[in-house]
């Protein structure tokens, strides 16, 4: 770290304490006033295409907070030898390889999740917030702030992957993480005995979208600030 | 005191209050308001948006008549068998078919406006802005598009939805991009299917009787010819309207009666009415010819469907009803001349296409015109362009 620049970085970073203000705000920002999916909206094709369920949302909101977690930290540790050139490609064997651990990882320890998961878990690869947090964070600050920046975008991605999952899950299928909460569709008990049907709707990806739409709409009218000008 | 002071008094004791746009939309809709503006000339036309919704809706009264009694008669004849020599006074205009079918219908006119007005009136409220008419037509045209049994839960959950993400999102009344009513019916569709598809739906009570001694049909034309199997109503019958389908769409001849108010009075653009039946039947005829080139086999799925005279797609299904009532909403429709010709076409031209080629539900209309709803700006874009171009060029000619 000694020899990275002569600027400020360098006389500021002694001084900042691990979890000083600023950096906390690295981690926390991200998962509301700057959540990459409802403020940013990127990462939206993965957000419409596995959140059906909770389960399988939530082994990917893991595994993109390891991939961008660990990724931003490589990438800042390189910052200062990848020739802007080739910094894309660079990006992508970085990316490429985290993902094929993850991949092989479930593959190993949880087939029938990484069998419903498929090709989605390869497509990280291609998740814009991870190419995005990369260009506009890991290659100007270091390692440490990476990691957080990394790890706090990635948990906003989940925080918001889980919320649409259990809404959909919930309303589309009646369940929790499969457990049969509002009763059984087919014997008729709990609310079903009173008529009540799962919404077929909510399991087709048209309502992910306008559930991640409904959930922008509520946090900008909490947050005012939120609400761009024209 | 008479209701219209009550509701001025009300008026201005709530005026600039949150409750102010309630009590001002019920006074405007039941009377005229007491005052009048200072200053700025004015133009006096009768033709508001109040009138005009209130024509459509005029229209649409005949179907919702009619779809009363052909509940209640679709539903007794399911059960003892269709009259052999049917008169209407006896057999359709009966006080037996309109009990049962008041009882089936009214409860869906009501949660429809209910809901629809309640969510209308809370954002105009939240919003602050006067409540709009839009719903009035809305409201009057899904119970007429939706089958008879439909849950009334279900119809409110559409509503509230078709309304939020389908209007308010958008800024309220003339700004969707899309057909309330028929966001509220794609919603049904594609959230409830048992409910809104299939031989069982059509007829009251043909779904509790299902599997029982007591079983009836419900099947639709169109759900008959899409497995190829003969069609026992006759053609009278499609263009009158006595066959089973939902509520308010089955009568062709009410419906063109419809159109007819609706064209008078320069509410809807004939043009699209037409356009949209020419593509309908021009589609109709390019399947009659794969038919008689001998390209398709008796034994295939779509030989039923696409072997059907093409006149007769036109009164069969909701057709009419859609390209009539729907396609010619002005919001969500084409503007310009030339975009409502090429609007209208396509819309018919891609109902019969669905009809045809969709296997899990032989109704395209109004996926068709959700469709169209969406190219609308796109065709009024490039027809405003090429009026500009043409002009352009005149331009030059004269100059040069």
């Amino acid at each position: 770290m000694a020899e990275v620049t002569t600027e400020e970085v360098k006389v500021k970073e002694p001084k900042e304490p691990l979890f000083s203000k600023k950096n906390k705000k690295l981690l926390t920002d991200p998962l509301a006033d700057n959540n990459p999916i409802t403020i940013q909206v990127l990462g939206i094709c993965s957000a419409l295409a596995i959140t059906a369920q909770l389960k399988p949302s939530i082994v990917m909101a893991i595994s993109v907070v390891f991939v961008l977690g660990i990724g931003n930290v490589v990438i800042s540790l390189m910052r200062n030898v990848i020739p802007s050139k080739i910094r894309i490609i660079v990006q992508l064997v970085v990316v490429a390889a985290l993902v094929i651990i993850v991949d092989q990882v479930l593959k190993a320890f949880a087939y029938e999740l990484s069998k419903q998961l498929s090709v989605f878990i390869g497509l990280i690869i291609t998740n814009c917030i991870i190419m995005g947090r990369f260009e506009a964070f890991a290659l100007g600050n270091g390692p440490w702030k990476s990691f957080l920046d990394g790890v706090g975008n990635a948990a906003g991605y989940g925080l918001l992957l889980i919320i649409v999952a259990f809404f959909r899950e919930l309303l589309g299928s009646g369940t929790l993480f499969g457990f049969k909460v509002l009763g059984d569709p087919i014997e008729k008990t709990g609310l079903y005995a009173f008529g009540y049907e799962n919404n077929g709707f909510m399991v087709l990806a048209p309502m992910a979208l306008i559930t991640v739409g409904i959930i922008i709409w509520v946090q900008r009218s909490k947050n005012k600030a939120l609400i761009e000008d024209h | 005191m008479s209701l219209k002071n009550k509701l001025h008094q009300l008026k201005l004791k709530y005026k600039d209050k949150k409750m102010a746009p309630a009590f001002n939309a019920l006074h405007t809709f039941l009377y005229l308001p007491n005052e009048t503006t200072h200053s700025g000339g004015h133009v006096r036309a009768a033709d508001d948006l109040k009138r005009t919704m209130n024509t459509v809706i005029l229209a649409l009264v005949p179907c919702l008549l009619f779809g009363i009694f052909n509940a209640g008669y679709q539903h007794y004849s399911a059960i003892n068998g269709f009259p052999a020599d049917f008169s209407l006074f006896e057999h359709f205009i009966n006080w037996e078919n309109f009990v049962l079918g008041a009882w089936t219908v009214l409860p869906l006119v009501i949660v429809s406006y209910g809901v629809g007005l309640a969510v209308e009136f809370l954002f105009a409220v939240i919003k602050g802005h006067e409540v709009e008419e839009g719903y009035l037509v809305t409201g009057m045209l899904v119970p007429l598009i939706v089958p008879i049994d439909i849950p009334l839960w279900m119809l409110a959950v559409a509503v509230v939805f078709g309304v939020v993400i389908g209007k308010e999102v958008f800024g309220g009344t003339g700004m969707n991009i899309l057909n309330p009513a028929l966001t509220i019916r794609a919603f049904l569709f594609f959230a409830y299917p048992t409910w809104m598809s299939g031989d069982k739906v059509w007829v009251h009570e043909a779904v509790e009787r299902a599997g029982t001694a007591d079983a009836i049909s419900g099947e639709t034309i169109l759900g008959t010819l899409a497995q190829s199997n003969p069609v026992q109503f006759s053609i009278s019958d499609m263009f009158y309207g006595y066959i089973p389908g939902s509520v308010g769409e089955t009568s062709t001849l009410l419906i063109l009666i419809g159109a007819a108010i609706l064209i008078f009075t320069k509410v809807a653009s004939w043009r699209i009415i037409l356009s949209g039946f020419v593509g309908a039947a021009l589609m109709g005829l390019l399947f009659n010819g794969v038919v008689d080139a001998g390209w398709i086999s008796e034994s295939s799925k779509f030989y039923g469907l696409m072997s059907t005279p093409f006149w007769q797609h036109l009164i069969i299904g909701s057709i009419a009803f859609g390209v009539v009532f729907m396609a010619t909403d002005p919001v969500s429709g084409s503007q310009t001349n030339k975009g409502k010709w090429i609007y209208g076409f396509l819309i018919g031209f891609i109902s019969i296409l669905i009809r045809v080629f969709n296997p899990a539900y032989p109704e395209g209309v109004f996926l068709a015109i959700l469709l169209m709803n969406v190219f609308a700006p796109t065709i009024d874009h490039y027809v405003v362009q090429g009026n500009i171009k043409k002009r352009m060029k005149r331009l030059k000619l004269k100059t040069a």
